[in-house]
């Protein structure tokens, strides 16, 4: 036999204290020197599986081979020891402490009693120059941009002398130029020796960058095989077990009045930080416009400001004519504005009431829901009844708390409050993110077909294929401002569009005029 | 009296030297509740260690009749007290203000009880042969006129205060220990990722904090006065925490914080001579902190605001509102 792969995770099982089986029997092996992609949906287990592999989590059973030999890693130090660094999906940063400092926390470098800052600066700026992987040394983490706190990450794994790097999902939150920047500094760590696993679910990242690909679904792996020999087709059936539609029927825009009209809107913090500047758009009703941009970028106080969640510093938006900034939620909402929120499970739902509960919470003050004093429990009950039908909400009944549900089929419920508020306006943010293929289908078609009916929606998307393929109007939000407009969405091309969202572009005020 | 008497007396030497020793129990419990609040873990029962560090110092030194064993043990009692917050925090998993209530509550009636039950008397410890630090006598600066009332002639709590905050800062800032402190109380989650033990690092920042605090409590009870009182402490240990967030969470603006509400603290003492009732007069202080705490904020969101507007100017004025990437 030839010599043991560098990595052998053999039949791995990881039970959560909450039930959750994340990983059942899972085969994973890593040859020394390759680039091999762990690719599957959400919720497939990829991360956990890394979990175990860098001592995060404890298999509840299984074996862990290193170079053919057993080891068990009780923390991330041993696994650290052994070379092995994990770059999480979530940065693992101290916004206020700069770049080199973030690299040296835990080891830093000494002179006497105190930290040597001198030598920290010294070893960021070799590393950085060793292997490619450009960041300001003394820059507060804070104010650098994405793409670097990436790389600072890498480099931190690097200065513990990590041999194998574990990326979880480093492209999520990446242009795809930064993408190309990244995949570029992956190849000269491998050309150095190191071997890279990197964790995606875009197949096309897989192709480009990977020499090995393994498949997860839930919990299991589906198969390991040469990315050479693997077509995109052929993943996305392992991954999902079935064909995969995702492109949307969608007939052409017929736009009608102007439904929501943002005129200068500008945000600023608590902290006194600009996130909203001069920002106009209109949305017409039976058009769906799409904002893209890289997280951060303004997209979540816009949608915030709007829906009457936090309070604006300037400027006005209208809908319908009538002015919605700095009114109560209640009162935007009563405007006929309803509101696919982000972050669904603080924003959009009450976990521990029950999908009844949750599907009246925006209409349980008016009739027929509210008699007199209290509110018509059989209305309610019919009411729940009716729209978990509608929009096909998996679960045992309406009296079950929401947080028993899957995490597609809250977002349902969500959808189904909203939708069926009958709204002018519908603002929709990151409505399908993290959540599985078939109800995103679902989702992406109800949106189509709110639209179509003359519903104006504000589309508020990170997954930049979706806000390509659903909107019929693109602008694209860099550092707070609108820096492009779309009128044609099927005329730009995704690489142009990750050149506006990484501020490398920008159309003038006069250019965008006519379009917003 | 009249107020010209009043202001001659705060325009004095002496007047300077009393801010600086009214302001030495609000310095010390306010350095260690910014290295807790730092690490992430408020300690809101710094009030309850001083007095259980102001009343321990007071007890062992009658009993001992060594005013070194008292500030020991007035160190040691109130150290172990403060990590009684950790316990019930990081290892019960408590919630930390409650936990800094109880504590807080505790430390006032047990002080009172164990007073009670040694001398007799709810009140004070008067009756207890305590003892109390030395003062600091600095050769020739005292006998410099001004300059050595100010600064010569303090107890050595007093000069610990002031030298203490250069330590804070340094430890803080400079050391791993420090900085680990502060990678914890902004991230916890990325702390432990590089394998700094999370809960010890809490653990010891609460213990420092107690420590702190306790020094704080027995400058009141072995150095600005010679007994124990109930509650002697008055709300001093709540004045520290609006220090720290009145500082701007650093160890300077902490500093100058707490000297502030120390100048508000002896401005009520002058005010004291005067012909209005007491309770007015004595209100100073603390009516001083939230004067203080509202118009930082004020001063903030207005700040925030005057940013927004001059931003927005600024576009427009350039007419290219989008020119010029960044
Ligand atoms: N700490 C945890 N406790 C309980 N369940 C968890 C935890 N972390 C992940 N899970 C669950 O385990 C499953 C796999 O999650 P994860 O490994 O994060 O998948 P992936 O990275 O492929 O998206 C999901 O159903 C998730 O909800
Ligand atoms: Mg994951």
């Amino acid at each position: 036999m030839s010599s043991p792969p560098l990595i052998e995770m053999r039949d791995i099982v990881k039970v959560y204290p909450n039930g959750v089986v994340a990983n059942d029997g899972v085969h994973f092996t890593v040859e020394p020197g390759e680039i091999h992609a762990l690719v599957g949906e959400n919720g497939a287990g990829k991360t956990t599986l890394m979990k175990i592999l860098y001592g995060l989590e404890s298999p509840t059973q299984g074996e862990i081979r290193l170079r053919g030999r057993p080891v068990h890693f009780r923390s991330p130090l041993d696994a650290i020891a052994h070379g092995i660094g994990m770059v999480h999906q979530n940065f693992m940063l101290i916004p206020s402490f700069t770049v080199a400092e973030n690299i040296v926390l835990g080891q830093e470098p000494r002179h006497r009693m105190l930290v040597d800052r001198e030598a920290a600066l010294q070893i960021t700026r070799e590393l950085s120059q060793q292997y490619g992987l450009r960041v300001e040394a003394e820059a507060v983490v804070d104010s650098v941009p994405v793409g670097m706190r990436q790389r600072v990450e890498i480099l931190k794994t690097l200065y513990r002398g990590a041999e194998i790097l574990i990326l979880d999902e480093p492209t999520a939150v990446l242009t795809p130029q930064e993408t190309q920047e990244l995949f570029q500094a992956i190849r000269a760590l491998v050309a150095q020796g190191k071997t890279v696993i990197f964790i995606t679910h875009k197949l096309r990242e897989v192709k480009e960058i990977s020499d090995r690909v393994t498949v997860m679904r839930n919990g299991r792996v589906m198969g390991t095989l040469p990315t050479a020999q693997a077509t995109t087709d052929q993943l996305a059936r392992m991954m999902v077990g079935r064909d995969v539609l995702l492109t949307v029927e969608k007939p052409p825009a017929q736009p009608g009045e102007p439904v929501l009209e943002v005129r200068d809107l500008t945000y600023v913090s608590e902290t006194g930080r600009t996130m909203l500047r001069d920002v106009r758009f209109t949305v017409r009703a039976g058009e769906i416009l799409g904002v893209a941009g890289v997280e951060g970028n303004g997209q979540t106080e816009l949608v915030e400001v709007l829906t009457g969640l936090r309070p604006a510093t300037g400027g006005s938006a209208r809908v319908r004519g009538r002015e919605i900034l700095n009114a109560t939620p209640r009162q935007v909402r009563l405007s006929g504005v309803a509101h696919i929120p982000e972050d669904r499970l603080n924003n959009g739902l009450a976990l521990t009431a029950t999908i009844n509960e949750n599907l009246i919470v925006d209409r349980y003050f008016r009739p027929p829901f509210l008699r007199g004093l209290f509110i018509d429990s059989q209305v309610v009950q019919e009411h729940g009844v009716r729209l978990i039908q509608a929009f096909d909400i998996r679960a045992p009944g309406g009296d079950v708390p929401v947080a028993s549900l899957s995490g597609g089929n809250m977002q349902k419920v969500i959808v189904a409050r909203e939708f069926s508020a009958e709204p002018v306006l519908l603002i929709a943010a990151q409505p399908t993110r993290g959540i599985d293929v078939g109800a995103t289908e679902f989702i992406r078609r109800q949106l189509v077909e709110k639209r179509s009916g003359g519903t104006a929606v504000l589309l508020i998307s990170a997954d930049l294929a979706e806000v390509m393929s659903l909107s019929d109007r693109l602008v694209v939000m860099y550092e707070g401002q609108i820096t492009g407009v779309f009128p044609q969405v099927d005329r730009v091309s995704e690489e142009e569009l990750g050149l506006y969202m990484l501020g490398l572009r920008r159309q003038t005020p006069e250019e965008m005029e006519a379009y917003l | 009296m009249s107020i010209g008497l009043v202001l001659r007396g705060i325009f004095s030497a002496l007047f300077v030297a009393s801010v600086l020793r009214i302001s030495t129990p609000l310095i010390l419990p306010a350095l260690g509740g910014l290295i807790s609040d730092l690490a992430g873990v408020i300690n809101i029962a710094l009030e309850g260690i001083m007095l259980v560090a102001a009343f321990t110092g007071v007890v062992v030194s009658a009993y001992t009749q060594n005013v070194w064993l008292g500030v020991l043990a007035g160190l040691a009692v109130g150290t172990l007290f403060s990590l009684i917050l950790a316990l019930f925090h990081l290892y019960l998993k408590t919630d930390i203000i409650l936990a800094g209530i109880a504590l807080n509550i505790m430390a006032q009636g047990g002080t009172v009880f164990l007073l009670f039950t040694l001398t007799g008397d709810k009140g004070s410890s008067a009756s207890l042969a305590s003892g109390t630090v030395p003062r600091v006598v600095i050769p020739l600066l005292h006998d410099v006129p001004v300059l050595g009332t100010i600064l010569s002639g303090h107890h050595i709590f007093t000069y610990l205060a002031f030298l203490l905050a250069v330590v804070v800062a340094v430890f803080l800032y400079r050391t791993p220990l420090g900085t680990h402190l502060r990678a914890v109380g902004e991230n916890p989650e990325a702390a432990a990722s590089v394998g700094i033990n999370v809960v010890r690092v809490q653990t010891i920042a609460i213990g420092l904090s107690g420590l702190l605090a306790s020094l704080g409590g027995l400058s009141l009870s072995m150095a600005y006065l010679s007994f124990f009182q109930n509650n002697m402490t008055a709300g001093r240990g709540f004045i520290a925490l609006a220090a720290i967030f009145l500082g701007g969470r650093t160890p300077w603006g902490t500093l100058l914080a707490a000297v502030f509400f120390g100048f508000a603290d002896a401005l009520a003492n002058q005010f004291g001579s005067l012909q209005v009732p007491p309770q007015w007069v004595q209100m100073i202080p603390y009516a001083a902190t939230v004067i203080a705490l509202v118009v930082y904020n004020v001063r903030r969101r207005r700040q925030a605001i005057e940013r927004a507007r001059r931003m927005q100017e600024q576009l427009h004025a350039q007419g290219t509102a989008f020119g010029g990437g960044d």
